[in-house]
């Protein structure tokens, strides 16, 4: 119950920090915070295969994503204070956190790895039938509803992807591969001049 | 209060309402189309948020299999619209939403 409010707070923070964030890249790490909360919280919801996924499709793909398009739209405007090759000093302390957190994580693993499922099994006796995975919300369960019950919506997902992905190689894809090349490349350094030159003078 | 949550269902309904609504004010209110293609990504999540929570509530995982197809969606979704961002970048060299308006009638 404590958890609930802890999270609420932190995603209603995150959220607002998402949306009143004067430059995007900030908006981008309250998002972070705001999806490694609801992973958090999607596990408490005993919906472990799904804050996995959270954390892997949206932190991993959606918003590294975003940070490309940053990156590609803002070139020549610096995102952070310090020019090129200079780390923020900021990057230190934060690499750091990510080493001790990594180590624990490794220490943590090893420990428990040979005894998790035991867990599991003994957490299913108090519902079902000791040994039998039918744990609500495991990966098994999800894995059985997904395949059999659900097979239509997972194979509408498929196409879902695949149209997405053909529509973003049509929408944003070189339309002339090979005629003209030294022409568009010339093309693409003026306008990156450009665009420096642009923020130069704002 | 049920049995299978730690709190009412009604926080976990006002919860997902105010991270709802906090995305909406970010899409009406922002002029920047990246941020608010992540005020969508908020709305996105409490949508999923009230399904999990729902899905808990009842024992029934249908909630999960929806929460998943919105996950894939929302990918989909935020490939198509970056797509989009890029390009109006590409023609434009614009990125405020006020002043991209070549489709206004």
């Amino acid at each position: 119950m404590i958890l609930f409010w802890i999270l609420g707070v932190v995603l209603v923070a995150s959220a607002m920090w998402v949306v009143t964030a004067k430059k995007p890249i900030y908006s981008v790490v309250g998002l972070l915070a705001h999806f490694a909360a609801l992973a958090i919280f999607y596990f408490s919801l005993s919906a472990e295969f799904l804050a996995v996924i959270q954390i892997i499709v949206y932190s991993g793909a959606i918003l590294i994503l975003f940070l490309f398009v940053i990156a590609l739209l803002s070139s020549g405007t610096a995102a952070f204070a310090t020019g090129p090759n200079k780390m923020p000093r900021a990057a230190i302390p934060a690499a750091l956190v990510v080493l001790i957190a990594l180590v624990f994580l490794v220490y943590g693993v090893s420990r428990t790895a040979f005894t998790a499922h035991a867990i599991t099994v003994s957490a299913t006796s108090a519902a079902g039938a000791v040994g039998t995975a039918n744990v609500f919300g495991s990966v098994d369960d999800f894995g059985k509803a997904l395949f059999t019950t659900n097979l239509l919506p997972f194979e509408i997902t498929a196409f879902i992807l695949m149209v997405a992905v053909i529509g973003v190689v049509l929408l944003a894809g070189d339309a002339t591969p090979y005629v003209a090349t030294k022409r568009r490349a010339r093309a693409v350094e003026r306008d990156m001049r450009d665009a420096i030159l642009r923020a130069g003078e704002e | 209060m049920d049995a299978s949550l730690p709190v009412a269902i009604t926080n976990y309904i006002g919860l997902s309402a105010v991270i709802f609504f906090i995305g909406v004010g970010g899409v009406l209110l922002r002029r920047n189309p990246l941020i608010m293609l992540m005020s969508i990504e908020l709305m996105w999540n409490a949508a999923n948020l009230l399904f999990l929570s729902f899905a808990k509530m009842w024992l029934n995982n249908a909630g999960h299999i929806f929460a998943f197809l919105v996950i894939t969606v929302a990918a989909a979704e935020a490939a198509i619209g970056l797509a989009i961002v890029v390009i109006v970048f590409r023609t434009a060299r614009n990125v405020d939403v006020d002043e991209v308006a070549l489709m206004k009638g």
